[in-house]
């Protein structure tokens, strides 16, 4: 059985990309087999943050158009064997995707045998974010801790409810899970920043996991080895956790909250 | 947060953020499911009212809701107090 995973949020730059190469490392990781395909038609991004940028042949798009086969355009990583990549291709034709062509690949994938297959939103609610959505059984809805970013998110999951193959269909719909990324403990403790039970109240939605506020995860996207990997990092920890979840694993939320400090320190503030 | 914040009078912006979120949040939520044709709906239903009574625009309430597996359209309208014919 193949599952179909989307990460979307609406908003830009909340983790989407980040989320997609870690939560994908960490699946392989755990065994499984697994395809992660770049959705961002134009604005191709998931090869850099997994390091494999120079590796990019033929794209999303040529197996599409059937410039190519699907074998030709999977970048098999170099870390995990049972990682596969399908880059999003450069073009500025808007119409590249089709509806049709996405499900092609997809079965192909399905007759390939991948346990997951994941796909890597481009922010917004245009054509590309609709066509990473609609064949989904599950969505990781990233979101940041902001008003922006939680308001878009929630109209995400209005169009999970209601644009994709499984609303349409009737059959249960899209199974929806919040990831929060950008979490400071530290704000959060001082009211600067909402907490996971406000986003979780304003958005009634579960959260899979909450990845904490972390120069790590510049780091590796500067290096291109998902900060999945770096396992010093609360980040990891953090999306490690994350996928243990997805595949079903009950782990109680971790980096919640800051470090404790002295008394002195805490009574006074600071 | 130290003892100090404890004398603080002002709600801490998350709190502010969390009330905005959630009013906005419910408002877009309940037109989510309604029709496209909704607001064309209203303003045509408003241009036959006022070609004989002279409403204010918001004194016009449409709802599409639903009731015991029923869709109900429910139109209100509220008349001046003085109606010219």
């Amino acid at each position: 059985m193949t599952e179909i995973i989307v990460v979307t949020s609406g908003k830009g730059g909340v983790g989407k990309t980040t989320t997609s190469a870690s939560v994908a490392c960490g699946l392989a990781r755990r065994g499984k087999r697994v395809a992660v395909i770049d959705f961002d038609i134009g604005l191709r991004n998931l090869d850099l943050i997994m390091g494999c940028e120079r590796r990019v042949v033929y794209d999303f798009v040529n197996v599409i158009q059937g410039d190519c086969t699907l074998k030709q355009a999977l970048i098999k990583d170099k870390r995990l064997e049972n990682l596969h990549l399908l880059a999003a291709s450069q073009t500025r034709d808007k119409d590249a995707l089709t509806a049709d062509g996405v499900k092609r690949v997809l079965d192909e994938l399905i007759a390939e045998g991948f346990d997951y297959i994941l796909c890597d939103s481009p922010a917004g609610i245009e054509k590309g974010a609709h066509l990473a959505m609609y064949y989904a059984d599950r969505a990781v809805v990233v979101v940041n801790p902001e008003v922006s970013s939680v308001r878009d998110s929630d109209r995400i999951l209005g169009l999970l409810a209601s644009k994709t193959q499984r609303a349409e269909q009737g059959n249960g719909g899209v199974k929806e899970h919040l990831l929060l990324t950008r979490y400071n403990p530290k704000r959060v403790a001082s009211g600067e920043m909402m907490s996971v039970e406000d986003v979780k109240d304003i958005l009634g939605l579960d959260v899979i996991g909450v990845v904490p506020e972390s120069p790590d995860v510049l780091a590796a996207s500067n290096s291109g080895v998902p900060v999945i990997f770096n396992d010093e990092s609360d980040a990891s920890l953090a999306y490690d956790d994350a996928v243990g979840r997805l595949l079903g694993e009950d782990k109680p939320l971790r980096f919640l909250e800051e470090p404790k400090r002295g008394f002195f320190a805490r009574m006074f503030g600071g | 947060m130290g003892l100090l914040a404890l004398f603080r009078r002002t709600p801490s912006s998350a709190s502010v953020a969390k009330e905005r979120l959630r009013i906005i949040v419910a408002q877009e939520r309940s037109a989510r499911g309604s029709p496209d044709y909704l607001p064309l709906l209203r303003r045509e239903i408003l241009q036959v009212i006022h070609k004989y009574v002279n409403v204010d625009p918001e004194a016009v309430q449409i709802n599409l809701g639903q009731d015991e597996g029923h869709e109900v359209l429910e139109l209100s309208v509220a008349l001046p107090e003085k109606t010219r014919a």
